[in-house]
């Protein structure tokens, strides 16, 4: 149902007047008017119906919106995710951690704190480290996103610091690895050659409750030079 | 763990720093200024704040990046990263204790999304206040952390006005040390506004942390020529390295002329609402020569006067010992 205020162009501020009486529901534009407001890129009802198959904590409660409201972005997206653009609807209160795992399975990336305070959820954004639950998807959507899943080759190869880890026994329960290979690649990225300091510091926003951070550490060092 | 998303807002993404003041100055009291995100999505996640209208600056191209000023000082756009600042050859070659101080900011991935305008108007801390109690600072008539079993080992030690929280920023201190100038924009013009003036206590207004207001974009910082290429210091004291505010952290900038020190400015951040401007140690150091004697005075005239509440009595030898070293070891 986005598709239909596409035809009004993004780019261009509407105004539309809804009746909101069914939250969720099927919105009628009572009268779309284009305004003075050219610098907003475009709008939509955040009262619409989630797409996507959202499987969420405790439900579907938390991806739909809890009251109907009127104005903002567009809120279908072309999201650029590990090399292919995916269309995909977003709500305004979205976050990328949100829309990677629950409307476009990508479910590598995990969700821990959901504050910034533990990393898990560590994705590229341009190919700079980023948590993706504390970025709002409608913010890159104009960049370029990276997960665990947009790691290997197309043969199927790992990355060489998924290699590393395996060789490096660097996990030990698993569940931050994402975010820590995400954060190493990152990192030799833009320094391919890191003294473990500089390792230690790159991996320095992702946590271990297992405590196997000397084990990652090692498996960086291994990668390194041949990422 | 169960939890959902945060609650539905409207959301923008205005394209020019006008729009979104316009933005902004419609929504009222309901809007809300989004720059990298850390901190806002936190407080709508725990239902604390709940702005009808967001404004998201990420589009805001004008409000990034570092560039030389007319005068020989920088500018930086509002909405430059933390990262950013701190490996701009700009800012490491002149000004190295904005650098130190922005590499000590949480995390690499918040320093990397996280901006310096962001930064510099971060909300307390007090964690009574983020839980959504009804403390002064969020409108209401007492304060938690300043009562017989309030838990106040990271609040104030000067400037208890009813309320106890503390700057809990990095850059704040290097901004006054460097007497920055903060660019702050409306829809009836722009301003300049010294950071130490900035920067504003309980005793000014209990319910926010600076100078901004209502329609206010903080759009650059401009640092003058005057302090470029000094002799730096800035150290943070923190639980841990990465991610915690500081329990106290001092800045400084001083010209050391034949082992005396010719001038100096010194600031220390969470010691109290503002970033506190050391003027007793300034003025003590002043013309001494930049040895042990010297820093051990500076240490004891940084902490006089300091008053602290049940639990935070560590934070005047721990200021004491980060002024003594900022002027023994800069």
């Amino acid at each position: 149902m986005a598709d239909k205020t596409n035809d009004h162009g993004v780019g261009a501020y509407l105004e539309p007047r809804f009746d909101t009486g069914s939250e969720g529901g099927p919105l009628k534009i009572a009268s779309v008017k284009a305004s003075r407001r050219q610098f907003i890129k475009g709008v939509i009802a955040s009262g619409a119906a989630v797409s996507g198959a959202g499987v969420l904590f405790g439900g579907l409660s938390g991806c739909a919106p809890d009251r109907a409201g009127v104005g903002g972005v567009e809120r279908m997206l072309m999201l650029r995710v590990n090399g292919a653009m995916r269309t995909v609807d977003v709500l305004p209160n979205e976050t990328l951690a949100m829309t990677l795992r629950y409307k476009l399975n990508l479910t590598g990336t995990k969700l821990g704190c959901d504050r910034g305070e533990c990393g898990a959820c560590t994705v590229l954004v341009d190919d700079v480290a980023t948590y993706s639950c504390s970025t709002l998807t409608h913010s890159v959507r104009d960049k370029a996103i990276t997960t665990i899943e947009g790691l290997e080759s197309a043969d199927g190869q790992l990355h060489p610091v998924q290699q590393a880890m395996i060789d490096e026994l660097g996990p030990q329960c698993g569940f931050c690895t994402p975010g820590q290979v995400m954060s190493a690649v990152a990192l030799l990225k833009v320094n391919p050659r890191p003294t473990r300091d500089e390792a230690r510091l790159a991996l320095s926003g992702n946590l271990c409750r297992c405590g196997a951070y000397d084990h990652y550490l090692n498996s960086v060092m291994r990668a390194a030079g041949t990422a | 763990m169960s939890k959902d998303m945060m609650p539905a807002f409207e959301l923008y993404q205005p394209d020019t720093v006008d729009g979104a003041i316009e933005l902004l100055s419609d929504a009222g009291e309901g809007g809300w200024a989004l720059a990298g995100g850390n901190d806002s999505l936190d407080w709508f996640k725990d239902r604390i704040k709940r702005p009808s209208v967001v404004v998201d600056l990420a589009g805001l191209d004008e409000l990034k990046g570092i560039r030389e000023a007319s005068d020989g000082g920088v500018e930086i756009g509002a909405l430059t990263t933390l990262t950013a600042v701190e490996t701009s050859p700009l800012i490491t070659e002149r000004y190295g204790v904005l650098a130190a101080a922005a590499r000590r900011v949480a995390s690499p991935q918040i320093r990397n999304s996280g901006t310096i305008g962001g930064n510099l108007c971060q909300d307390a801390r007090c964690w009574y206040y983020r839980y959504g109690l009804d403390c002064y600072r969020a409108g209401g008539n007492s304060c938690y952390a300043d009562s017989p079993a309030g838990q106040n080992r990271e609040h104030c030690l000067w400037g208890a006005d009813r309320c106890v929280a503390v700057s809990p920023s990095d850059t704040a201190p290097a901004m006054v040390v460097l007497d920055a100038r903060m660019v702050i924009r409306n829809a009836s013009g722009e301003r300049e506004v010294p950071a130490e003036q900035f920067f504003i206590g309980p005793d000014v207004d209990i319910e926010r942390m600076t100078a901004l207001e209502r329609g206010d974009v903080l759009t650059s910082i401009r640092i003058p020529a005057e302090w470029s290429g000094a002799t730096f210091y800035f150290e943070k004291v923190a639980d841990r390295n990465t991610w915690d505010f500081p329990l106290v952290n001092v800045a400084a900038a001083m010209f050391v002329q034949g082992g005396n020190i010719e001038r100096i400015r010194m600031a220390a951040g969470a010691v109290q609402a503002v970033p506190r401007r050391l003027s007793v140690v300034e003025q003590v150091v002043t013309g001494q020569p930049k040895n042990e004697a010297t820093a051990a005075l500076a240490g004891q005239s940084a902490v006089r006067g300091a008053t602290p509440l049940n639990f935070n009595h560590f934070k005047i030898p721990l200021l004491q010992n980060l002024v003594t070293r900022a002027i023994r070891d800069a």
